[in-house]
Parts: C-alpha cells; sequence; structure tokens
C-alpha cells in the first residue's frame, strides 16, 4: 500500500516547513527516510484513554496485571511487530515485506540503533556480536509498575491502568514535553511537526485489545515466539524457569523484575543487557521516588518556615509603625522604607 | 481627549512631542534592538505557524533545548534580584541597600514575565496553559509545583512593585494601600521563590538515568536554590553598575564611594554564598566519589564550571572586598552570573543524555537563539521604559508622595 496519499501531503508540507528555514537535525533525519518523525494526528493512544474512561466508570474485576516477555534469543529480526504495531494503530506503514526484507539488506535499518518517534511506537534493533549471532531487540515503553511519566506529568495526564498498560490523555496535555525528559527509557515521542495540536506518543500496551481479551498486536504476530504475553507474576516464573532449566543460554538476570522499579514488559538475553541498548544503570528505585523527597520537603518548608517568617513580618511591621509614630511630626523620608 | 494627549505626552512621551521623541530615540543600540526584533518576531510567528518541528532542533532525544535551558533556567536564576534584596531589606532590616530594592522587585517581575513569554514558545500546546491553573492537577509532579510557583510569584511581583506603579500615576491612596502589602508580599514571595528556584534542579532529579554523574546529585534542588542566591546577588551589582552608567541622568547627587560601600557589601554575601555552594559541591563529589569522572572531557567542563566559575569569583570577591575594590567586585560578579548561566545549560543540554553519539545531540538552532534574544531584547527594553519613567532608581531621594511632578523633570533622557 505504500504511503497513503494525505499521509504524502503532510510529509511534503512538514519537511517544506524544515527547508523553508535550511536544514535542521529532523531535517537530516528525513533524508535517511525516517518519516516517522513527521508523522502527526495519531489516534491510538486517545482511543485508548476513552477505553479507560469507559471502563472506569462500570466496574470491572480486577485481575493480575498483565505483561509481555522479550526473549530476544528467539527473535529473528523480522520486524512484523513493527508492521502489526503500525497497522493496528494506524501509524505510517509499509508492506510486511519490506519490514521482513532488513534483515538481509546491507543498507538496512539495522545499521542504526533506532528509537521510538511520533508515528513509530516500537522498533527492533539488532547489536552484532563478535563471538556469536547477532541478537535482535524489540523496544517500545515498558509499562512501568510505577511509571516516571505519570508522575512528571503536571496535568496528570498519563495512568497505570490495573490491567497493566499505562496510557496518556492527549486532550488535557500541554506538551511541556516532561514526561520525556523523566522517562529513564527514553520512550515517549512528540509530534513536533504538528503547529496546532501535537501530542505525546507511545505503545499503548494495546489496552483497546487487552481489555478485550486478546493479545496485543505485535505479540499475536510474532512468528518466532520471541514475544509472550500473560500475567506479570507468570511471566517472571516463566522467565526463571528458562533461565534456570537452560544454562548458558541466558544470563542470570530478567530485565525489568525490577528496574525503574518493575515493568510490565520482560526481557531475558544471552548477553549483558547494557550490550543490547537497554540501560543497566536506570537503578530499582522507581523514578516517582527519586522526587518524592523533595516535594514532601518543600511542602514541610512550606508550612513550617512559613510562621517564623510571618512573625518576623508582623514584628516588622509594627516596628516601622512605631518608628514612624515617633518621628510622626516630621520625617518625611521615613516614606521612603516603603517599596 | 486633551487630556488623554497630555497624559501621554508627560507619561509616556516623557513630556516631549512624538516627533521629538522619535528623534531622540534614533540611537544606535535602538537600531541594534529593532534590527533583532525585526528577525526574531517573524521567527515567533514562524513558530506558532508551523509548530515546533521546523522551528527548532528539538527530537525525541532533547524534548528540551535553549528555550528551557536559557530562557526558564538560567532566566530565573538570573531573576532572583527581587528575593535576595527583598529579603535583605524587608526581612533583615538591612535599610541601607534600600536603594537597590525597587531596580531588583522591577527585574524579577519583568525577569518572569518574559520566561513566561518564552516559555509560551517552547509549549507544544500553549493555549492550554490555563489548564494547570483551573482544570487539571498533576500533584506528584515538580513542574507542577513549578507551574504554580511562578504564577504566585508574579502575582507577588506585581504587589511588590505596584506602590510604584500608582507612585507614578500619582494613585497615593493606592500606593499606599499596596505599601503596607509590601512586608506580606516579601515573606510570601522568599516562600514561594526558594520553593521554585530549587524545584528547578529538581526536575532533574527524575532524569538520573540521564544526567552525567557528576551533575546529578540528591542536592540538585539546594545547588539551584543556592546558585540563584549568589546568580541574585550578583545580577544586582552587574545591573546597579549598568544602571548607574547608562540612567546617570536618574540619578541625583549621586555619592559614588556610598554605592562603591554597598557594592561591596553585596560582594561580600556573594562570596560566602559561592563558597557555601563550593562546599557543598565538593562534598557531594568525595560522598558520590565521582571524582572518577574527573578524568573526562565532561570533568574538564565540570572543573571549568566549578573552579573557575565558583571558586575563583568567590576568592576574588573576597580579595576585592579586602581590597575595597568594587571594580574588582563588579567584575567577579559578571564571571559569578556566567557561572550560573554555563550551569544550568550543563545540566539542562550539555551533561543531559550525554551517552548520546555526537550526531544526535542537541545544539540549538539558529532561530531558537534569534527567539530567546528577541525575548532579551523586549526585557531590556521594558526595563529602560519603565526606568525612565517611574521612580526606580531615585526612590530614595525623592519619595514623598505628594510630589510626584513626572513631566520636566526627566528631560534629559537620551535613548
Ligand atoms: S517506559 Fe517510560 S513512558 Fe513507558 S511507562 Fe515507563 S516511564 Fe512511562
Ligand atoms: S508533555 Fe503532556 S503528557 Fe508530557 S508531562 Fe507535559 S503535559 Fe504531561
Ligand atoms: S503492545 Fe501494541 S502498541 Fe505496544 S508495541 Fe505492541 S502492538 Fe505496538
Amino acid at each position: 500500500m505504500g504511503i497513503d496519499r494525505r499521509e504524502f501531503l503532510k510529509r511534503t508540507a512538514a519537511i517544506a516547513g524544515v527547508t523553508l528555514l535550511g536544514g535542521s537535525s529532523i531535517a537530516h533525519a528525513a533524508d535517511k527516510k525516517d518519516f516517522s518523525k513527521f508523522f502527526t494526528d495519531n489516534t491510538a493512544n486517545e482511543r485508548d484513554w476513552k477505553i479507560w474512561e469507559k471502563r472506569k466508570k462500570q466496574s470491572q474485576p480486577n485481575g493480575e496485571p498483565y505483561g509481555i516477555l522479550v526473549d530476544t534469543t528467539f527473535c529473528i529480526g523480522c520486524r512484523r511487530c513493527e508492521w502489526a504495531c503500525n497497522n493496528w494503530n494506524k501509524n505510517p506503514n509499509q508492506p510486511v515485506e519490506k519490514f521482513e526484507a532488513s534483515v538481509n539488506e546491507k543498507n538496512s535499518v539495522f545499521n542504526d540503533v533506532r528509537r521510538t518517534h511520533a508515528g513509530n511506537f516500537t522498533v527492533v534493533n539488532r547489536f552484532e556480536k563478535k563471538d556469536r549471532d547477532p541478537v535482535y531487540v524489540k523496544k517500545q515503553c515498558m509499562h512501568c509498575v510505577d511509571p516516571a511519566c505519570l508522575n512528571a506529568c503536571f496535568v496528570d495526564a498519563f495512568r497505570k491502568t490495573p490491567e497493566g498498560p499505562v496510557i496518556y490523555n492527549p486532550n488535557v496535555c500541554i506538551g511541556c514535553r516532561y514526561c520525556m525528559v523523566s522517562c529513564p527509557f527514553g520512550i515517549p515521542a512528540y509530534e513536533y511537526f504538528s503547529a496546532f495540536h501535537p501530542q505525546i506518543t507511545k505503545c499503548t500496551m494495546c489496552y483497546d485489545r487487552v481489555v478485550d481479551g486478546r493479545m496485543p498486536a505485535c505479540v499475536e504476530n510474532c512468528p518466532a515466539g520471541a514475544l509472550i504475553f500473560g500475567s506479570r507474576s507468570e511471566l517472571i516464573k516463566t522467565a526463571r524457569r528458562r533461565i534456570d532449566s537452560n544454562p548458558g543460554r541466558y544470563i542470570n538476570h530478567i530485565y525489568g523484575e525490577q528496574e525503574a522499579g518493575g515493568t510490565s514488559w520482560l526481557y531475558l538475553s544471552p548477553v549483558d543487557f547494557d550490550q543490547i541498548g537497554l540501560r543497566t544503570d536506570v537503578g530499582t528505585t522507581p523514578v516517582p521516588d527519586l522526587t518524592k523527597g523533595y516535594l514532601l520537603g518543600v511542602k514541610i518548608f512550606e508550612m513550617v518556615s512559613a510562621w517564623p517568617l510571618v512573625f518576623g513580618a508582623y514584628y516588622a511591621v509594627s516596628k516601622l509603625r512605631e518608628h514612624r509614630n515617633d518621628k510622626h511630626a516630621g520625617g518625611p523620608s521615613d516614606t521612603g522604607k516603603k517599596t | 481627549m486633551e487630556n488623554t494627549s497630555l497624559w501621554l505626552k508627560n507619561k509616556i512621551l516623557l513630556g516631549m512631542t512624538p516627533k521629538e521623541y522619535l528623534k531622540i530615540n534614533l540611537t544606535l543600540p535602538n537600531l541594534i534592538a529593532a534590527l533583532i526584533l525585526c528577525v526574531s518576531v517573524p521567527i515567533m510567528v514562524y513558530r506558532i505557524i508551523y509548530g515546533l518541528g521546523p522551528s527548532t532542533n528539538l527530537s525525541d532525544n532533547y524534548p528540551w533545548g535553549l528555550w528551557i535551558g536559557f530562557d526558564i533556567l538560567v532566566g530565573i536564576a538570573l531573576a532572583a534580584p527581587g528575593l535576595t534584596l527583598g529579603t535583605a531589606v524587608h526581612l533583615f532590616g538591612m535599610k541601607k541597600y534600600h536603594p537597590f530594592v525597587r531596580p531588583a522587585i522591577l527585574s524579577s517581575l519583568l525577569g518572569y514575565i518574559f520566561a513566561v513569554i518564552a516559555l509560551m514558545f517552547d509549549l507544544g500546546r500553549y493555549y492550554r496553559i490555563p489548564y494547570l491553573l483551573v482544570w487539571s492537577w498533576g500533584f506528584t509532579s515538580i513542574l507542577f509545583l513549578i507551574g504554580w510557583h511562578f504564577f504566585l510569584y508574579i502575582n507577588i511581583s506585581i504587589v511588590e512593585f505596584s506602590p510604584v506603579l500608582f507612585e507614578w500615576l500619582n494613585l497615593k491612596k493606592w500606593k499606599d494601600f499596596f505599601s503596607k502589602l509590601t512586608v506580606w508580599a516579601t515573606i510570601f514571595g522568599v516562600i514561594i521563590a526558594a520553593g521554585h528556584q530549587s524545584a528547578l534542579g529538581a526536575l532533574y532529579l527524575a532524569a538520573r538515568a540521564k544526567l552525567y554523574p557528576l551533575w546529578y546529585s540528591p542536592l540538585l534542588p539546594i545547588f539551584f536554590l543556592l546558585s540563584a542566591i549568589f546568580a541574585g546577588i550578583s545580577m544586582v551589582i552587574v545591573e546597579s553598575a549598568l544602571s548607574h552608567r547608562f540612567f546617570a541622568n536618574q540619578i541625583k547627587d549621586f555619592d559614588h564611594a556610598e554605592f562603591d560601600q554597598l557594592t561591596l557589601g553585596l560582594g561580600k554575601a556573594a562570596s560566602s554564598a559561592l563558597f557555601i555552594y563550593f562546599l557543598l559541591k565538593v562534598f557531594d563529589l568525595v560522598r558520590t566519589e565521582n571524582w572518577v569522572y574527573l578524568n573526562t572531557s565532561y570533568g574538564y567542563l565540570y572543573l571549568v564550571e566549578v573552579l573557575g566559575f565558583v571558586l575563583v569569583p568567590a576568592m576574588i570577591f573576597l580579595y576585592a572586598v579586602r581590597q575595597q575594590n568594587a571594580k574588582l567586585t563588579r567584575f567577579a560578579g559578571l564571571l559569578t552570573v556566567l557561572g550560573v548561566v554555563l550551569n544550568r545549560l550543563d545540566v539542562s543540554i550539555v551533561a543531559f543524555n550525554w551517552y548520546l553519539p555526537a550526531s544526535q545531540k542537541y545544539y540549538p538552532r539558529w532561530t531558537e537563539i534569534m527567539l530567546t534574544l528577541g525575548v532579551i531584547t523586549m526585557l531590556v527594553l521594558s526595563y529602560r521604559f519603565i526606568v525612565n519613567r517611574m521612580a526606580i532608581l531615585h526612590a530614595h531621594e525623592e519619595s514623598e508622595p505628594e510630589s510626584m511632578p513626572m513631566a520636566g523633570k526627566k528631560q534629559a533622557v537620551n535613548f
């Protein structure tokens, strides 16, 4: 199907906007044909928020939160998950064959380590290894148990749903992009090329499918069994079992079990995680805990310190008054004290 | 009709006819300002019409660029004079610094207003900013705290400033009313300003995985607050020196010796704050054992910042005070201000996402720089406009509220 017409026009307009004032760094990326940065008007995030609002009103039974286990040792780099995600979420897409071809192409997208963008909720990256086959790693929002993005947003645009997905409400977002600054995994992307109603976009963990009892689009389309959908706690057990019963196949760590306080997406890897583009320095403290202490401190400061200051001011005022009364007869310079 | 035009002539045109006024304003600085605005105003329009993508170098890796790093982080730190001077004079009763208070409050007020104006260009959906106040509250967010504190602080600054305004309008009753509120506004202002100055640093507490370790510290809020304090004091030193040069006509009976003494006093305060900050930085480095990072290019930058722009000015201040050298104090003040600029840009841009390859790093686009320059120009012009008309610099000498004969008094304004 290629790029449809409306899409094409929109991109052309965006690029025209860029070239009008000379090249920008994003324009350079355009040379590399990564149009997903220019995509605007994504509807997936908004749709999922609406579903959440509806479900909030009906009381639904809360099962265990879901998760997804990515076993990178099975991933073959076919990028079908990317295709499926674009397809389901109406992001710019290409025929699935084009995605599959990347593995064998010389100049493929795999030559760069990519990240998520406005029209691209998930990407698969390839990490070449000297003494073994390359490792392919899918990347998307981790759906943190205690999400940094949610904590950061000053208009409260995110929710952690009981099912696991972290969803976003474009209808209140002001576009400060602090959520992007906060996310330790560098996931939320912004529609920089929408002039009037840009929004944050990110993987929704297919909330709309999950609440219908279906698995996420990417999981359903993975032909290699690299993605497994299930309850998070079960997945952790599965992962542990795989590590224990296949010595040498995996390193002994489940990425996402503890990282940044735990995430809904979990990873298994044959090599150290920092060698396959997953940050190992994010720590195990949830990001919100890094700012909680400070916020509490400020509140206490503002309430406690307010009182001595107020009394001090009262004292200053009354002294000033006394002073003025003393000099009442003739001290015109006195009024100069006040500003 | 007659009255309005007279009012215009006296209050706005400084007692000149429009023609005279225009003529007297045809100066080189004004031409430069006009030139800058001729470029930056179209860029503002361009940003509004085409969006952030075409008008900035922002990317998904660098959601915050120059407009946050400079216009907000630097701008707000340098807009701290009102906080420091207001506290010293109104709370600690250091009355001798009184001549500095009005300019300090004016620069804080304008600093905040223009920082928020610049922020509007950075926000993706600026027109939704009222949501923050009335519609959707993110209580857990540091940015929420900052947003509210900005809003409150601007209001406080307006209260602090309004006596000057009403004096200018000859509304004595209003002036007296707001004068009474000043002390209260100052108290409230100190609390609020300390809150958001530190909160600007706390923003980066969440970015632990992204900031170069030398700059990341749980003490970030304290570092930001302390540096805002010495930035505020240094700004007063630099600004007052500039004002006394450029607005010399505003200050009758100007006592050089006294002015120098006050400058030295400010220098002393700034040097204490700088030393405390420096010691805290060292303590932080030792505590985290981060010194292993010092021998990298980021480490060198860190050393330049902490030694060259904190320790060195602190020493110069100390030496200058000992030598009673006001000129040197002003130089140290300038150095301190530059150091705060460097620090804020390091945290927000250079040390942020440091692990990305150079090709993905952020550097400001010329349009971003021009828009920032435009906002600064507007700020300077507004400052000058107000100083030339209201009792900012000469409040001390003639503040009997009965007699504010504005017209005819300040004929000699030359730009
Ligand atoms: S990975 Fe980032 S965007 Fe996703 S939930 Fe966690 S903090 Fe939010
Ligand atoms: S960009 Fe939008 S969603 Fe992100 S923190 Fe700001 S207001 Fe919230
Ligand atoms: S869970 Fe859904 S939105 Fe997320 S990457 Fe998979 S298909 Fe895309």
